[in-house]
């Protein structure tokens, strides 16, 4: 077998040996062959292709395709684009650069400071590479250049495209585009093949977030140049592909109406449909002009914006941080009834002012409001009785109860700068601050004072999560084709199509497939009932604000969170809001929703500063209450054939 | 225990083995390596970005895994070729279904950390397994109907599988392996014969199912003028690229062609074009040179190899490695169709560079147990 084996090991080696031999050989003529082909086209004629490289046939210039369009719930197109009017030089095809400034200078309006850095910038760059020497030029402007420009050889006059806001009312939600900054190429890295010269990305709101669906792909347009880079003729053309189109779920009229309410006012407003989530307005004041930002914002203008104390670029209604003050007071109410601390029978005396421990906490009442149950003090916002809710209620399960409707993380994900908030409990304060809860900060904190911040936004969530009677829904403001009907939404369309057939709450959870917030509906019921006097009884804290027709009448809670306790002092000589600094005013809130009977929409509202919720906020509200109520029957229409396409 | 005489399990065997390695063939293949890096940072316009900086990263990587194969005795390579070409069809056929589509063709699958492409580890395996194949079958067997027919489904199986992707160049390669270890093998010069009848007999029926692009690229390659804008453009851009670069060539990041974007894919299949361009027809030369010497290596490591299977296997895997770099050239050069192949190791693809190292990996692990017989 040994033999046998080794014998057939050495016949097979002879052969493999012989045959590789063969194949070497063969590798041999190959090699050559290729050496050949090599020295051929690089030494014989090197000179040839030489000049074919030099003269460099064919030019590829990148066209930026159509950015993607934002429109409103209604197909209105908040963020658009606009045909503008650009100046390039590529290096290559200028004979005299020189001269051609010198020549321009005549015709359009630039000046020496920019020339001298766009000199600068041509000759940094590769020569066929393209610059822009003026990116929006008017249209005056323009014809004259194409008058001139015979004796501007090396200027191309081009039609591009850019971004165009209609209006300033979405300017915070929708966001801005601006040039690509050296940091954007470090982090995004989508824009590595997108190597356009003067093409604009999104820098906040959603035009951040849906960047990179919205860029499209870059087109390019490939055409032969003659030796000296003067275009001869076009060979090919792509034109790209156009960004993605979006819709939101927002109404342009009511953002255009929000804006004009809070025109002369630093603060925020959100309206959401408490069935499906959807963000019906969301602005937030002062605001600044997109448009400004797409051509590169002028020094001046910057300098405006950046030492405004009112902070325009930011969007209070989802990065401003505030205490919410007593329109907390409903979770405080919701809380202590689902934990059964209290019961809604419980009386508690307001005299004004509770001790505990040896401090004092004052009603906002100096007088007191008498013997209170929970509806009136609701209705009354009084904080005595909240702070006796507050205290055998405990700041943990506050803080649960706060955190199940909404508070302390993001309403929606397609905002990078929105902010969570603090929902403080007695973990939080450790981990956070290493010390110790003092009751005293629960009884801040059941008024909404303290440690707690909230965003508009998470209060109008959390007043929609109420109104809709303790249901949770998952706020957008994107809306997606595939999505369907919301399941509360098909729970309401039910029981309206069914009145008198009263399903249990089993039975809606269910049939629908809902996430209740609650352990006893009753305790939202009461809650929205106390809601409702606050604003439509007698000695409620919005009644001045209330609707008497029953078609817009709405429910609504105040609330005012402070910059600086009062003083003894100023709390004997009763100092009126008006009276002190501007900056250490109360922000004023209002939380509501509309209509009173079958609630379809809920509002916050947010005024920087402005002292009294009753006075500051509701007023507003009132106005985009009715507003929204009187466009109710448009948007059903919209969401009955949005739905219709998706069954 | 068969492993027992020069294992891994001894402390010292891999301080032993060290001096085992073929230092000349080592140093040629880091000397590509750092090559290659430098000619992907030109590709990437002289900065190091994603596809420069990944292709570093993989080159080490892939690097320290060929010596790590290196390590592992000859025989277990010997007795795994199977599984592991079990292994590779059953991937081929996962692409199939579960493959990540791209531009046209499924080659890749997803395999979460990256895009795994088991067409290029065919290249490999098949040499693998058919050195198993022809090492385990008596010389006199070679030419009986039972192992040619064995044989031709070990072929053409993962040919068909990896030309429907489709993927005519790999394909072709994966094919060419395959032969030439039969070739070495002693197969008759007549069946050859008789296959090569078939193929010309059956290439026009065969041109008839070639995709549009595919057709419209041998057209091209048998006259690229014309449609110069068209399918020519690539074939023309990289001989003007290449002609220009003269004797002694632009210099390092200088490569007008290439920063003008006139050449498609210089990651990858024109990385020669770019480098040919930079360097000249000096540094052309010297390249060319570095990749015969890594081949002659192979070929000497077969030459004091014991076992047939080692033979086999490192004369395959030489004529393969030479075969990938002459079509890669000659398709740059306009001497062959524009196919789709990668110059080894050179090229940008994580899959294409694993395949080499495995493969150059399997070689050194040859050199390292050269007096391991193998049963």
């Amino acid at each position: 077998m040994l033999s046998f084996n080794s014998s057939n090991i050495i016949s097979k080696t002879k052969t493999i040996g012989r045959r590789m031999f063969l194949l070497n050989s063969f590798k041999a003529v190959v090699l050559l062959g290729i050496l050949g082909r090599l020295a051929a086209l690089q030494i014989n004629e090197g000179s040839k292709y030489r000049s074919l490289a030099d003269k460099n046939r064919f030019r590829e210039t990148k066209i930026s395709p159509p950015r993607g369009i934002i429109e409103d719930y209604f197909g209105n197109e908040l963020a658009s684009n606009n045909k503008i009017y650009q100046l390039h030089i590529v290096l290559d095809s200028t004979p005299n650069i020189d001269m051609l400034f010198f020549r321009l200078k005549n015709i359009i309006n630039i000046s020496d400071k920019k020339i001298s850095y766009l000199k600068k910038q041509i000759l940094k760059k590769k020569s066929w590479d393209t610059t822009i020497v003026s990116d929006n030029l008017t249209w005056a402007e323009f014809s004259r250049v194409n008058l001139f420009l015979h004796e501007l050889s090396g200027l191309q006059p081009t039609v591009s495209i850019a971004r165009h806001y209609i209006d300033d009312s979405s300017s915070h939600a929708i966001g801005y585009v601006s040039e690509i900054s050296v940091n954007d190429l470090r982090i995004k890295k989508y824009l590595k093949n997108l190597n356009i010269e003067g093409v604009a990305i999104g820098k906040t709101g959603l035009e951040s977030s849906l960047d990179e669906q919205m860029l499209g792909s870059p087109g390019y347009l490939r055409y032969e140049v003659n030796a000296y880079g003067k275009k001869v003729r076009q060979v090919a053309t792509n034109n790209g592909l156009k960004g993605k189109t979006f819709r939101t779920t927002l109404d342009q009229s009511i953002q255009k109406l929000s804006t004009e309410a809070l025109k002369n006012v630093s603060g925020a407003i959100c309206v959401m449909d408490i069935y499906n989530g959807d963000i019906i307005s969301m602005v937030s004041s002062p605001n600044f002009n997109p448009n400004s930002f797409v051509h590169g914002v002028s020094q001046k203008e910057w300098k405006e914006i950046n030492e405004n104390r009112d902070k325009p670029l930011l969007n209070k209604a989802l990065s401003g941080l505030y205490p919410p003050g007593s329109t907390i007071k409903t979770l405080t109410a919701i809380s202590a009834l689902e934990n059964d601390i209290v019961s809604p029978k419980l009386l508690v005396k307001c005299e004004g002012y509770i001790d505990l421990h040896g401090e004092r906490f004052h009603c906002w009442k100096k007088e007191g409001h008498g013997v209170v149950g929970m509806r009136t003090a609701l209705k009354k916002s009084c904080d005595v009785y909240f702070y006796e809710v507050s205290r055998r209620l405990g700041i943990d399960r506050l803080s649960t109860t706060a955190k199940k409707f909404g508070l302390g993380k993001k309403v929606l994900q397609n905002y990078s700068e929105e902010k969570e908030g603090v929902v403080p409990n007695t973990k939080w304060k450790k981990r956070e601050l290493g010390k110790n809860w003092y009751i005293g900060e629960t009884l801040h904190s059941g008024i909404g004072q303290g440690y707690f911040l909230t965003t508009p936004l998470q209060l109008s969530l959390m007043t929609a999560q109420i109104a809709n009677g303790g249901f949770k829904i998952k706020p957008r403001i994107l809306v997606d084709q595939n999505e369907n009907v919301g399941n509360l939404q098909k729970y309401f369309n039910h029981k309206n199509s069914t009145p008198g057939n009263v399903m249990s709450t089993e039975d809606q959870i269910y049939n629908f497939n809902l996430q209740p917030l609650f352990r006893n509906q009753e305790n939202i019921n009461l809650v929205k009932d106390a809601m409702f006097a606050a604003t439509n009884e007698i000695g409620g804290t919005s009644y001045k604000s209330r609707f008497k027709e029953k078609k817009f009448m709405f429910a609504g809670k105040t609330g005012s969170s402070q910059i600086k306790r009062f003083t003894a002092e100023q709390r004997e000589a009763e100092t009126k809001q008006q009276d002190i600094a501007y900056l250490e005013r109360d922000h004023a809130w209002f939380v509501a929703f509309a209509p009173v009977e079958d609630p379809r929409y809920a509002i916050s509202v947010l005024v920087e500063h402005g002292g009294s919720g009753s006075s500051a906020a509701a007023p507003i509200a009132k106005k985009i209450i009715k507003k929204v109520l009187e466009r109710h029957e448009i948007r059903i229409a919209q969401i009955n054939q949005q739905s219709g396409k998706n069954i | 225990m068969l492993y027992t005489r020069n294992s891994l399990h001894s402390p010292f065997a891999i301080r032993d083995k060290f001096f085992d390695l073929d230092f000349t063939l080592l140093f040629s293949i880091l000397l590509l390596g750092i090559i290659s890096v430098f000619a992907q940072y030109s590709s990437s316009g002289g900065q190091f970005d994603y596809h420069s900086k990944s292709h570093a990263i993989r080159f080490l990587v892939f690097f320290l895994f060929f010596l790590a194969v290196s390590f592992i005795n000859i025989r277990f390579w010997n007795d795994y070729s199977l599984l592991i070409f079990i292994l590779l069809i059953f991937l081929l056929v996962a692409v199939k279904f579960f493959g990540v589509q791209s531009q046209g063709s499924r080659r890749w699958i997803n395999l979460l950390v990256f895009n795994l492409q088991p067409s290029e580890l065919m290249k490999v395996g098949i040499i693998l397994f058919l050195s198993n194949y022809y090492h385990k079958i008596s010389s006199s067997d070679v030419n009986k109907f039972k192992y040619l027919f064995y044989l031709l489904i070990a072929l053409f199986v993962p040919f068909i599988l990896v030309l429907t992707q489709p993927d005519l160049g790999t394909a072709i390669l994966i094919l060419m392996s395959g032969i030439v270890i039969t070739w070495l093998a002693g197969v008759r010069w007549k069946i050859f014969a008789y296959f090569s009848i078939l193929f010309m007999v059956s290439a026009p029926v065969a041109i008839s199912f070639l995709k549009p692009y595919q057709k419209s690229r041998i057209l091209t390659f048998l006259n690229p003028d014309s449609d110069p804008l068209g399918a020519g453009y690539q074939i023309i851009q990289s001989k003007i690229a290449i002609g220009s670069g003269g004797l002694f060539g632009k210099g390092f990041l200088n490569g007008s062609q290439a920063y003008l974007n006139f050449l498609p894919e210089k990651h990858t299949d024109f990385i020669f074009t770019l480098y040919s361009e930079e360097f000249g027809f000096i540094g052309s030369a010297l390249m060319i040179i570095l990749y015969s010497l890594i081949t002659f290596r192979i070929t000497c490591i077969g030459n004091i190899t014991r076992s047939i299977f080692g033979k086999l296997y490192c004369y395959g895997f030489a004529t393969a490695f030479f075969i990938y770099v002459a079509v890669n050239m000659s398709m740059v050069l306009g001497l062959l169709p524009i196919v789709g192949a990668p110059l080894p190791i050179l090229s940008y693809g994580g899959s294409s560079m694993l395949a080499m190292m495995f493969g150059l990996g399997i070689v050194m692990s040859c050199n390292v147990y050269k007096n391991n017989p193998i049963s």
